[in-house]
């Protein structure tokens, strides 16, 4: 470990500055993580943020800089240019609230799939459960890319779905179905369905029977019993599960990429073509601001829903 | 009561849905045919194929390399950083620490790229380090990402941790660091396996992050794969597809038996 130390520079800086400051210990274990987080996730925000008011140039890299000394004199110069340019193109606005709307719709359908299968395995016998479980984890474990791709091969024209279907003399044309919205919505619900069935397992797995037993013993009917029983009960479970496909589906890149047509424009889409594509990393860090900006109402809204049902 | 078969009926088509695709993946890697969706006949040729691509080859190799080393910097980091979270009681910046443990798990793959490459460049413009990027700069980055994932798993094992097993250690005189590796460490393994195995999964999955804080030289096998299906079908990409279920099925298939066994010695 110590060699490892001396030979990485930063690392030495770091021993060094903090034997310096006689600190040692407790305070060494709390500084590894801390550094590392503020070194490589806190400071990049800062750059982004600094780049995204930063002026395009054609360069590498490809924007000038904020502070610039000429002799004495020290000029700073801000742009914001870029965020202006987001409010102008329509194109920007419409991907955010395409990207929220999307999001949004997958989530709830991948609430109403998940649902009854995370019911079912709570309602299940103990040894059954940890198969079915293990069932609904076990695709998360394979290559997420691939697991796409394999939708692509299902819906193209002439792919497993529509070879079925002309089979069969359903349609006796190919349906349309990659590159659309749909194709969008499926892979979202599809990938993202494990995330949904796992917390609202370990919330409804937690109910208790007894509280079933007594609205049924007062003469309460299943589904009257499951809306005013097991619905309210288990909401801490939807919105954790509502939370982790929602705010990710946001700024999802390979899904629309791969399954989506040229007018599924997502932000994380509109972001690496703006970064990749046009190589205008300014923009490339406005979207990113913005995007956060995006992120950041949602995550709030659903908090404070969290924190009040918790409470009850 | 009256059994609902509605419920089971739908639980059924659930995993159908999450299940065909994969299965077709495997099925269609046997094809002959080119054509991904039309069965032309049993044939291995795709492997054989898969096995003389030598980029698909070294890319596999660059992402285990770096799967291996940024799950193990993640556990260990992460480690830390559940530990002073659930032990250390209050102290300066625990907050701040809270936050930036937890923000990358809903922080979007491309913000996340995005930022620590911009993060990159600026450090090589100040200090000189990272000269260039490539292979470093991706395990630093999978490993940012992934200790967030090892910070929750150990986060909620150390507070299911029974402390009196380690003030029995300290009672009898070990120091901090001994009762650490020697008690805690072991009680809380199967959380730290877990906890690298998730990291290990997720830096072999990443595409995004990876594309944009590589540099010449350093494709991992996700860039590899999406470029080919980019441009569309790629048969070879089914073969390595069913490699990988088999490698995951094998791995889960241990893992339970081991479970079962450790359950059964704790149990007679």
């Amino acid at each position: 470990m110590s060699a490892v130390i001396e030979r990485v520079a930063p690392l030495r800086w770091t021993a060094a500055l903090l034997a310096a400051l006689g600190l040692r210990g407790r305070t060494l274990v709390i500084a590894v993580p801390m550094l590392w987080l503020l070194i490589f996730f806190l400071v990049p925000f800062l750059v982004v943020a600094k780049l995204s008011v930063s002026e395009p140039a054609i360069a590498m890299p490809p924007y000038l800089p904020l502070v610039e000394r000429d002799g004495a004199r020290m000029t700073i110069s801000l742009s914001f240019e870029n965020f202006g340019y987001l409010f102008d193109d329509p194109l920007y606005i419409k991907a955010y609230f395409f990207s929220i709307r999307l999001a949004f719709f997958s989530a709830v359908l991948t609430l109403l799939i998940g649902y009854p299968i995370a019911y079912y395995i709570a309602r299940s016998s103990e040894a059954r459960r940890s198969v079915l479980l293990m069932l609904v984890i076990l695709p998360f474990w394979t290559s997420f890319l691939l697991r796409v791709y394999a939708w692509q091969g299902f819906l193209r024209s002439n792919g497993v779905i529509n070879n079925f279907l002309l089979w069969t003399g359903i349609i006796d044309q190919p349906l349309v179905m990659l590159q659309t919205n749909f194709a969008v919505y499926l892979g979202i619900v599809y990938t993202y369905l494990p995330f949904m069935i796992l917390p609202l397992y370990a919330n409804l797995v937690k109910l208790d029977e007894a509280l079933l037993e007594a609205s049924a013993d007062l003469g309460g009917r299943p589904l009257p019993t499951f809306f005013h029983v097991t619905l309210p009960l288990s909401m801490p479970g939807i919105i954790a599960g509502f939370m982790l496909v929602f705010v990710p589906a946001i700024g999802e890149f390979v899904i629309p990429e791969l399954l989506g047509g040229p007018d599924t424009l997502m932000i994380g889409r509109v972001l690496w073509n703006e970064f990749f594509s046009n190589r205008d990393w300014p923009t490339a860090s406005a979207v990113a601001i913005a995007m956060l900006i995006a992120l950041v109402i949602p995550i709030m809204i659903l908090r404070t829903a969290q924190q009040r049902v918790e409470e009850e | 009561m009256r059994r609902n078969v509605w419920l089971p009926a739908f639980v059924i088509l659930g995993f159908v849905f999450l299940y065909a695709p994969i299965l077709s993946l495997i099925v269609f890697s046997f094809n002959e045919s080119k054509l991904v969706t039309v069965w032309g006949g049993f044939s291995t040729k795709w492997y054989g194929e898969l096995l003389r691509n030598p980029q698909i080859l070294s890319a596999a190799w660059i992402s285990l390399k770096v799967a291996v080393t940024s799950a193990t910097l993640a556990t260990v980091l992460g480690t830390l950083a559940a530990f002073v979270l659930t032990r250390f009681g209050p102290f300066k910046g625990r907050a701040l620490l809270t936050g930036m443990s937890a923000a990358p798990l809903v922080m979007p793959d491309v913000i996340t790229g995005l930022s620590l490459l911009l993060l990159f460049v600026a450090m090589e413009q100040l200090i000189g380090w990272p000269a260039g990027r490539g292979m470093t700069t991706i395990i630093i980055a999978h490993t940012t990402f992934c200790m967030a994932y090892v910070t929750v798993v150990a986060q909620s094992r150390f507070a299911s941790l029974d402390e009196s097993l380690e003030e029995a250690a300290m009672d009898l005189g070990a120091r901090p660091a001994r009762v650490f590796f020697d008690v805690t460490v072991p009680v809380i393994a199967p959380a730290l396996v877990a906890g690298w195995l998730l990291s290990f999964t997720l830096s072999l999955d990443d595409l995004v992050v990876a594309s944009f804080v590589t540099g010449p030289g350093a494709s991992t096998l996700p860039m590899v794969i999406f470029s080919k299906v980019r441009l569309g079908v790629s048969p070879d990409i089914n073969a390595l597809a069913t490699i990988i279920i088999a490698i995951v099925a094998v791995g889960v298939g241990i893992a339970t038996w081991q479970m079962r066994r450790g359950a059964r010695k704790n149990g007679g």
